[in-house]
Parts: structure tokens; C-alpha cells; sequence
């Protein structure tokens, strides 16, 4: 369980504001941060690891005390047990793949490395160096690079912002299963809407630095609950308005299908959710 | 024209080049800690010693000379301490000039550095931390290795730097045959003697010398 209690005075675009954030995340949850970017978010994140240091408050991870400005403690970021993926990957350029995991690993845990250079697809890679590698396998490196030295708590900061719709997928899938598989408690950071809806138990959701909503994703993304047996997250891209109704073309995951609609409060670039009730999903075998 | 080549005295030479070996190597080791503070510490007063270690820059060569002579000489606190210590004085001896060319080489290998340090991707270092490396782990794994380029441009500038000096090494160690004479002081010598051929082979030495150094700098940027 982490217990946070963070107070710091942030800059932001538009000047200075509080973060004020009290939160309990429990073991094993997939915890996701939502916000604007300039939003502090990726404090947060910082503030965890022991990167950056909170004016007031308490940080705790099961019985361990990371920090607590009342009894001056403020462990390093060296003793606590934390998995960092950043943003730019922050892989070491001068190393390769395998140096990269090595340097992370104590005394050279060769049977860990080896099973999550296997675990992430990149065995074949492990001589190349970081420059040498696509945005996805480098993510995939700071993934593993993460996990050499079997953090509790993976932190993942907008780790796949930058990457394409299908690699993005696949990443979503294999993050996962990693957390899945190493029973970790993650938190992520990220202001895509369909991630944090795939990936995340729990969303919070930060507005200037202050808790604005907090609850499931289905909860918070959606206004009202639908019974739909079958929905999926994605992005409109056209509308073409015939006499009454809209068609709708919507990008999901690399695919486009198109919807009808009758309402028509909707415009290009918004995130919706598609789904139907439980008889109408038509499947055709291939 | 061997006849010349056999009549000149190459000592000078290549006791500058000793005197710039280890100026450059023992300034290493003593920039390192003093650039990595000026890169990374919050300290709020740091803008004095920054300011302080390039003040040979900026400094007449005489006026450095002036007060080092003071310093290492038999009254002064280090030529003291250095007689006490080893018996001989430093004022007129390698040692001293040695003592000297760290000093006004200081920030030739500084500055390099400190930008090298500040230049360093702060990720890097903070996912060094959160894989448990300590800082001086850091220092030798992650942050010098990928800052070659400052340590190269360092190393090259304080080492022809040292070589070329001339009015501070003249002020603390004079012109002493074999032992404070070097190549800058030799070529002195050799004009206000009337000895142009030799000022000539030894200016055109250090010429080519340090084209050849700035040359090999300029290479790989290429």
C-alpha cells in the first residue's frame, strides 16, 4: 500500500499553484495519473521516486517511511524500491542493450536479465545500442532496464506518448502483463484517455495540482453508465451529415470503422466510447 | 642544415612537454570534484569560486607570477611548508613551475568540464538513482562517458596552454638550464641574445606543434 500526502508550491504556464494530494494506492492496483500536461503529474511520479522532494507531507510504501517532512526523513531515491520509466526513455547511450540491464542489475542477476530480455521480445537486440533501436524497443529496454531489480512499484511516466498507434497497443499489452506477472503496483502517468481506460484499476484525475475526480475509469470517463457488453475507445476523424443523421468515422487502434448517429453534439477529434447491448454485435467467422 | 638541427638544444622543448604531462594529468584529477560541484551544487556562493578559478584568464601573467612567487617563496605559506616537507625550495625549480602551471591552467580544464557536466541529459543521472547507483557510481559510469568530447577538449586546451605559457613561469622559476628553462623562456633568450636561428627552429617548433594539436581537436568534429 502507498500512502501519499504531498504539498509543494509548483510553476506552472499560468504561474504558480498548489499541489495538494492525499491518496491511498493498494498493492498490485494499476493506478493511472490523468491531467493536462503542466497539470503535476509527473511531480507525482518524481516525488515517489525520491527525484524531487515534497515541502510538506508523507510518503509510504507498505511499512517503509520514503518520506515524512515532520520527522525529516527523506530517503534517496538509491533506497527505495521503485521502477522509473521516463518519458525520453532515459537509456544509457554509451552502453548496450544487455550493459544497460547489467548496470542496473546487482551482481549481475544474469537469469533475470535473460528472462526479461525474453519476456519483452528483445533477445535478439541485446548487443544493439539505444540509438540503433526503434521508439518501441527502446521503450520496451526502459521497461525491462525498470524491472531488473524487482521493484514493488513500476512508476511509468507517459511511456508511450511518443510512439505509434499499434506499438503504443502492443506496449499497452505487454505493461499488462508485466504487471501482471510481477504483481507490481503501478502507477501511470498519462493524458491519453483510451491508455488510461485500457490500462488503469483506478484513474485520478489532477486539475492544477488538486484531486478534481478519483474513482474507476468507467466511472470517471464516462457520464452515464452504459450496459453495453462490448465497447471499445477511440477518436473521431470525420463526420458526414446527411438529412438526420451523422456518419461517424472513428479511429480505433489503427483501425477506422464508422458509425451511425443521430446525435449531433459531436465533433472531430473527440474521444468517445463505442458500444452496443448484448444482442447487436454481429460476428462473422474468418 | 644538420649541422643546425645538431647544434640546437632540444632540452627546452622537451622539458615544456613534461611540464604540460603532468600539469594536464594532475589537473585531471583536480578538476573533476571542482567542476562536478560547479555543475550540480545548489550552493548559493559558488559564483565566487567560479569567479575566482578564472582568474588567470583575465589576469596579467605578471601579476599571477607576483603573487605566486610570493606564496612559494621560502616566507610564503606553501614554499614554507614545501622546504619544511622536502628540503628544497620551490622558487626556481620544476616543482615550483609545476605548482604555478596548475594554477593558471586551472580553469583551461575547468570550464570544459563544468560545461561538459551541465550538458549531461539529467535523466540519465536520475535513472542511475532510481537504479540504486550511488553518485560517484554515476559520476564514473554514466556522466563521464558520455562527456569525452569536454574531457578531450579539456585535456588538449590546458596541455597547449602550459606549453605556450610564458610570463608566469618566467616570474616564479626564471630561466634556469634544464630545470625552469622551457621552450617559451628558450626563445626569449635566444632573440635578446642575437641567437635568431635557434629562437627561429624553436618558435617554429611550438608553431607547427600546436597547429598539428588543434588540428587533431578539430578532426573528428568533422
Amino acid at each position: 500500500m502507498i500512502r501519499l500526502s504531498l504539498k509543494k508550491t509548483l510553476l506552472g504556464s499560468l504561474g504558480k499553484f498548489d499541489l495538494e494530494i492525499d491518496l491511498t494506492i493498494q498493492d498490485n492496483e494499476f493506478f493511472a495519473i490523468y491531467g493536462k500536461s503542466g497539470s503535476g503529474k509527473t511531480t507525482i511520479l518524481r516525488m515517489i521516486a525520491g527525484l524531487e522532494k515534497p515541502e510538506e507531507g508523507f510518503i509510504s510504501f507498505n511499512r517503509i517511511v520514503y518520506f515524512d517532512s515532520n520527522k525529516k526523513i527523506h530517503l534517496p531515491p538509491q533506497r527505495r524500491n521503485v521502477g522509473f520509466v521516463f518519458q525520453n526513455y532515459a537509456l544509457f547511450p554509451h552502453m548496450t542493450v544487455l550493459e544497460n540491464l547489467e548496470y542496473a542489475a546487482e551482481n549481475h542477476r544474469k537469469k533475470q536479465i535473460k528472462e526479461l530480455l525474453e519476456l519483452l521480445d528483445l533477445y535478439q537486440l541485446k548487443d544493439r545500442y539505444p540509438n540503433a533501436l526503434s521508439g518501441g524497443q527502446q521503450q520496451r529496454v526502459a521497461l525491462a532496464r525498470a524491472l531488473v531489480r524487482n521493484p514493488k512499484i513500476l512508476l511509468l511516466d507517459e511511456p508511450l506518448s511518443a510512439l505509434d498507434p499499434y506499438t503504443r497497443t502492443r506496449l499497452q499489452d505487454e505493461i499488462t502483463k508485466i504487471h501482471r506477472y510481477y504483481g507490481l503496483t503501478t502507477i501511470l502517468v498519462s493524458h491519453d484517455k483510451p491508455e488510461v481506460f485500457k490500462l488503469s484499476n483506478r484513474v485520478l484525475i489532477l486539475e492544477d495540482g488538486k484531486i478534481s475526480k478519483l474513482g474507476k475509469p468507467h466511472e470517471i470517463f464516462l457520464n452515464k453508465r452504459t450496459s453495453g457488453k462490448y465497447s471499445f475507445i477511440g477518436t473521431i476523424i470525420d463526420i458526414k451529415t446527411t438529412d438526420i443523421i451523422q456518419i461517424i468515422t472513428i479511429e480505433t487502434k489503427g483501425e477506422i470503422i464508422e458509425v451511425v448517429s443521430s446525435e449531433n453534439n459531436f465533433s472531430i477529434g473527440d474521444q468517445v466510447l463505442v458500444s452496443s447491448k448484448a444482442f447487436s454485435p454481429i460476428i462473422i467467422k474468418i | 642544415m644538420e649541422k643546425i638541427f645538431t647544434n640546437v638544444d632540444f632540452t627546452p622543448f622537451f622539458l615544456s612537454l613534461k611540464l604540460a604531462f603532468f600539469t594536464t594529468i594532475l589537473l585531471l584529477f583536480i578538476s573533476i570534484p571542482i567542476s562536478y560541484f560547479l555543475a550540480f551544487s545548489k550552493f548559493r556562493f559558488k559564483v565566487f569560486l567560479e569567479a575566482f578559478i578564472s582568474l588567470p584568464l583575465v589576469l596579467p601573467p605578471t601579476v599571477l607570477g607576483f603573487y605566486l612567487l610570493i606564496l612559494l617563496s621560502k616566507n610564503g605559506i606553501l614554499g614554507n611548508l614545501w622546504e619544511k616537507l622536502f628540503e628544497n625550495p620551490l622558487i626556481f625549480r620544476f616543482e615550483g613551475i609545476l605548482i604555478a602551471s596548475l594554477v593558471f591552467s586551472l580553469p583551461f580544464m575547468v570550464h570544459p568540464l563544468t560545461a561538459g557536466f551541465r550538458s549531461v541529459n539529467k535523466n540519465l543521472i536520475e535513472a542511475s538513482y532510481t537504479l540504486g547507483k550511488s553518485k560517484l557510481t554515476t559520476l564514473f559510469k554514466i556522466i563521464i562517458p558520455n562527456i569525452k568530447h569536454s574531457f578531450i577538449t579539456g585535456i588538449v586546451l590546458t596541455f597547449i596552454h602550459t606549453v605556450g605559457e610564458f610570463g608566469v613561469v618566467l616570474m616564479v622559476g626564471g630561466s634556469i638550464e634544464g630545470e625552469t628553462k622551457v621552450i617559451s623562456i628558450s626563445i626569449y633568450d635566444a632573440v635578446e641574445s642575437l641567437d635568431y636561428t635557434t629562437a627561429h627552429i624553436y618558435a617554429g617548433i611550438l608553431l607547427i606543434f600546436s597547429f598539428l594539436i588543434l588540428v587533431f581537436v578539430y578532426l573528428p568534429n568533422k
